[in-house]
């Protein structure tokens, strides 16, 4: 019987698939807000995947659960930090953040929209830009890292009061020549490994990468404290990461062409509630 | 006192008489535990939080004794049963003899 015992559970192992599908789930945060993780493709991806699910479905029960409760979010720490930091006068003109913005809840539907085609500008800005540009030209104060701890956290508090808010950025228009470039860039094969970003999150999202489990590469979910590195990770770090990976020299924080790719992977994701600071692994 | 130090306390609002709950508590504190030198090879002096206490109207529930090996931003979960309705006292004792305090109200449902 202990033998029989034996095979029946070998065969159960064979059995087991090695594809891991997203976790049939719902995202409901603090008990209150239910948050929208899937929902059908956008027009213009709609040729290439027929529904956009948040990266959340691709992690464990346990990862899933601590972004479902602020007091588990570690990111909500850095939300608080930056919090102080909103109140907090800097610079030579003698203002903070809530000077000019009022309370950080002003805020909300500003994440869902960027990156976002500025006007005076004549360029297309993440959050990053527009926040140094506040801190630069309103408050007088020195730039911040791109991707800084500083940065990271002031994206964090601004995106956790859009949360429940669909991402919405727009494609056409001003912003468009800078859409197709980013799009041109996730297309396009980079490094040794000959990797692009569609090879992984268009073509192989659900599958086993080594230990790892491929999402769709939404980034709804950013800034994202990653159990990995015990931090909040800024977007442009991720697409660094992403393209080292692909064992190529990859674009800086902050460059051009990574603000393009942002603009293009954000569009995939419209329709997804903005759920930064997440957690992932 | 040192830097940053900010209580949280996760309780529920309301219980049924003699349920059992759980508290969740975390203080962000640095935990400088005394046994790291700093770039000229002097030891940095241990700042840790050293005991935390919870009371729930006036009767202890329970008494914590913290170590220099527990790492940064301390994360203390534990039950307690609430027999009646009244207020759950948190208190974090620091090294430098500061002493932080928070409290939540628990009603009966």
């Amino acid at each position: 019987m202990k033998k029989l015992t034996g095979v029946m559970l070998a065969s159960a192992l064979v059995a087991t698939p090695l594809i891991a599908e997203p976790v049939d789930d719902t995202l409901i945060l603090n008990e209150d807000v239910t948050l929208v993780t899937r929902t059908a493709a956008p027009a213009h991806v709609a040729d290439v995947m027929d529904e956009v699910i948040s990266g959340w479905h691709f992690r464990g029960t346990e990862t899933r659960a601590m972004q479902a409760d602020d007091f588990d979010n570690p990111g909500m720490i850095f939300v608080e930090q930056a919090e102080d930091v909103w109140n907090t006068a800097e610079g030579s003109e003698g203002k903070s953040c809530a000077s000019c913005h009022g309370a950080s809840e002003e805020m909300a539907g500003v994440r869902p929209v960027y990156p976002k085609y500025n006007e005076a500008a004549g360029e297309v800005r993440t959050l990053e830009m527009q926040i140094n540009d506040c801190r630069e030209n309103r408050m007088g104060a020195e730039k911040w890292k791109y991707t800084g701890g500083d940065m990271v956290n002031m994206t964090a508090l601004i995106a956790s009061v859009s949360r429940g808010m669909p991402v919405n950025v727009a494609i056409d228009g001003p912003a468009q020549s800078t859409w197709e470039a980013g799009k041109d860039l996730y297309y396009t094969r980079t490094g040794q490994l000959e990797l692009a970003c569609a090879s992984c999150h268009e073509q192989n999202y659900g599958n086993m990468i080594r230990a790892d489990h491929l999402s769709q590469g939404h980034i709804n979910g950013f800034p994202t404290y990653r159990l990995k590195n015990t931090k909040l990770n800024a977007v442009h770090a991720r697409f660094k990461g992403c393209v080292r990976d692909t064992r190529a020299e990859t674009f800086k924080p902050g460059s051009p062409e990574f603000v393009a790719l942002e603009l293009y992977v954000a569009s995939r994701g419209n329709g997804l509630h903005v759920e930064g600071p997440s957690v992932r692994n | 006192m040192a830097k940053g130090v900010k209580p949280r306390v996760k309780v529920p609002k309301t219980a049924a008489a003699g349920d059992t709950i759980t508290i969740k508590t975390l203080i962000s504190h640095k935990m400088e535990s005394g046994q790291r030198k700093d770039d000229d090879g002097n030891v940095i002096p241990r700042s840790i939080i050293n005991r935390f206490t919870c009371d729930f109207n006036g009767e202890n529930v329970i008494d914590v004794v913290l170590e220099p090996a527990i790492s940064t931003n301390p994360y203390l979960e534990f039950e307690a049963v609430v027999p009646e309705a009244g207020e759950f006292v948190f208190t974090w004792y620091d090294d430098d003899g500061s002493v932080y305090d928070t409290s939540k109200k628990i009603a009966i449902e």
